[in-house]
């Protein structure tokens, strides 16, 4: 049974007009084997809360507290985060030249289990884990993320987020860019990790309809930074009819 | 052969209107003295020549250039003065006129016509001392016929260097010229080739260890349909300075040349130069031509310079273009193998692995691409990337 905790988070970014607040006391807890959405409008600081979680360096977090199984997150290198168990799907995946994503997916799960993987299982647990996400075989000899469409880029995500077997897996707009076809494999292997697993899941999305393939227990509304309403799945539904723009009209 | 002007060049800095008016001769009076005012020696350390810009130096000797054979290749030192030498190309600066004038000997490695060679044929230098030395090796592959030659320079000296490339028609012929010096080395490798009717050379330049560098691969596509593929991959940390020229010359119709140099810098004094030159004469139609340029710079105070020129003389080509970037550690690469828990060590590591081998998986010879994963492997332990 795994606890992530955000208490009261406040997180500021270095602009060129210098620095702006984006979260502005975000208190969240998502235990294993739950999973909650959270939706908003763009710019409501959904991305900045996944990204502040795993550790990049150009989100600052100047006030509140991120604890895992009450250990101090904040207090993490990005690659000890991976390590303690926390996952981040990226919305954007960056392109690593010369980098086979075999040779990438053996170095990072070596890494996180501090050995590497037993080589007849690991291949044979990587070609199940790509049959069940329908990605092509030689999918593996091409370089990470590179010339991948949208649609692979964000199978390759979840494929690392079902061999890598984290804790917590925050999805940053997975859906994003995807046709129905592909976000239903997608969301298969998000709901088979959930299964095997018992992970828990911050779903990021703008839009409900992913939700109809990942249920989630709970729905967070964010707006300008903070969690404006909370409640659970049908939250979502009323959000499909209505929109945002009743949370916008109260904060202006 | 006459040098017309090149006086002028002397005390001021003229940029030549195009590539092909620099002069050539194997005279080492037509050339000016060596200066940085002068855009060829431009970047270079001068304190760092260790004799070779004296006219006369010494010769590498037999014993310190061994040779392994392969097939039906054949080696010989012949005379310089025998017609062949000089047929690839003739000096087009001072310190390779130099070498041609102090080099009586020269090795020559002939590829009988239609013989394919599986095994890759070794030449390797190796001095132990820093008299300056001059060394003329000249390389034949006869028609239709296919090898692969690895030059290798390694111990502590300091060397000027021709090497003469000649390909018959439907020649192909894989050429690795590795520079692994010990500190305190010097080196000026000049490198000419002529690719006959329809050959195909691949020519690739491993720089990665040397106080001073330099090494200008030419070639003069000048008969119809012939391809080269020049490959470039140097590691250079704080002791070194290496510098890559390389010159395609497109005169004949239909020909394809692709270049693509990259290095990784580690270290405060690490400086690379990489000046490309391609030239598409009104005479060259269908060329199809790229030249590319990319350096990563692992940690502050390391420098590379890096400079494509494209000439185009007749707009009837295929494409020509070139590319030249030098850039940091992408933050966003590392952020993304980090945060699948792989350490900051491993991640710098993978990007530079993963930045070299684009050029490294092209040299083929899996023993030359072993000894470079292992060199790169070292280099960056050597930094604490």
């Amino acid at each position: 049974m795994t606890t992530l905790e955000i208490k009261n988070l406040h997180v500021s970014v270095d602009t060129d007009q210098g620095k702006k607040q984006i979260l502005r006391g975000v208190d969240l807890v998502v235990k294993s084997g739950e999973t909650h959405a959270i939706m908003g409008p763009n710019g409501s600081g959904k991305s900045t809360l996944a990204y502040s979680i795993a550790g990049h360096p150009k989100y600052e977090v100047t006030e509140g507290e991120i604890l895992l199984d009450g250990q101090n997150v904040l207090e993490m290198a990005v690659d000890e985060r991976a390590k303690a168990g926390l996952f981040l799907a990226m919305q954007y995946p960056v392109e690593v030249p010369g980098v086979s994503v075999s040779n990438f997916l053996r170095t990072a799960k070596t890494a996180l289990d501090g050995e590497a993987p037993k080589l007849r299982e690991w291949i044979g647990d990587l070609k199940h884990a790509m049959k069940n996400l329908r990605m092509d075989p030689d999918f593996t000899e091409r370089n990470v993320n590179e010339g991948f469409s949208g649609g692979e880029k964000k199978r390759h995500e979840i494929l690392q987020l079902e061999l890598l077997k984290p804790k917590i897996a925050i999805l940053d707009e997975t859906d994003s860019g995807l046709d129905v076809d592909a976000l239903k494999v997608v969301s298969e292997g998000v709901n088979r990790a959930k299964e095997e697993t018992g992970i828990g899941v911050l779903l990021i999305t703008h839009y409900t309809r992913i939700l109809r393939y990942i249920e989630p227990d709970f729905v967070h509304v964010f707006v300008a930074g903070k969690v404006a309403e909370q409640g659970g799945p049908e939250l979502a539904e009323r959000l499909e009819a209505e929109g945002y723009d009743r949370y916008l009209k109260t904060e202006a | 052969m006459a040098q017309h002007g090149i006086k002028a060049h002397e005390h001021k800095l003229v940029p030549l209107q195009t590539r092909s008016e620099r002069p050539r001769s194997t005279s080492i009076s037509d050339f000016a003295e060596l200066s940085n005012r002068q855009e060829i020696w431009r970047y270079l350390p001068m304190d760092r020549l260790q004799g070779l810009d004296a006219e006369v130096i010494g010769e590498v000797s037999r014993d310190e250039l061994s040779i392994t054979l392969a097939g039906t290749v054949t080696a010989s030192w012949i005379d310089s003065s025998e017609p062949i030498v000089g047929t690839a190309g003739l000096p087009e600066d001072r310190i390779s006129a130099i070498a041609w004038t102090n080099a009586s000997k020269t090795l020559l490695v002939e590829v009988p016509a239609d013989q394919e060679i599986a095994e890759p044929v070794f030449l390797t230098l190796k001095l132990e001392e820093l008299a300056a030395k001059a060394l003329h090796i000249f390389v034949k592959v006869g028609a239709n016929a296919k090898a692969t030659i690895v030059l290798d320079h390694i111990g502590q000296g300091s060397l000027a260097e021709n090497v003469e490339i000649l390909l018959d028609p439907g020649a192909k012929l894989d050429f690795v010229s590795i520079q692994d010096w010990d500190n305190g080395s010097s080196h000026v490798s000049n490198q000419l080739t002529r690719l006959g009717k329809d050959s195909v050379l691949k020519h690739v330049v491993v720089s990665l260890g040397g106080d001073l560098v330099r090494v200008t691969p030419s070639v003069a596509l000048d008969s119809p349909g012939a391809e080269i593929q020049m490959y470039g991959v140097y590691l250079a940390d704080s002791k070194n300075y290496f510098e890559h020229r390389p010159y395609v010359d497109h005169i004949a119709e239909n020909c394809v040349s692709n270049v693509a140099y990259k290095g990784a810098l580690q270290g405060a004094g690490a400086h690379t130069v990489w000046v490309g030159d391609v030239l598409i004469r009104e005479t060259a139609i269908g060329t199809n031509s790229y030249e590319l340029n990319r350096n990563l710079l692992l940690t502050d105070g390391a420098r590379a310079d890096s400079v494509p020129n494209l000439e185009i003389e007749t707009g009837k080509i295929e494409g020509a273009g070139h590319a030249s970037a030098s850039g940091r550690f992408d933050d966003e690469q590392l952020f993304y193998l980090m945060a699948r828990g792989i350490g900051d060590t491993e991640a710098k590591r993978l990007v530079v692995r993963g930045f070299l081998n684009e050029v490294v998986q092209k040299v083929g010879i899996s023993q030359v691409e072993d000894r470079l994963i292992a060199s790169i492997e070292q280099g960056l332990e050597k930094a604490g990337v």
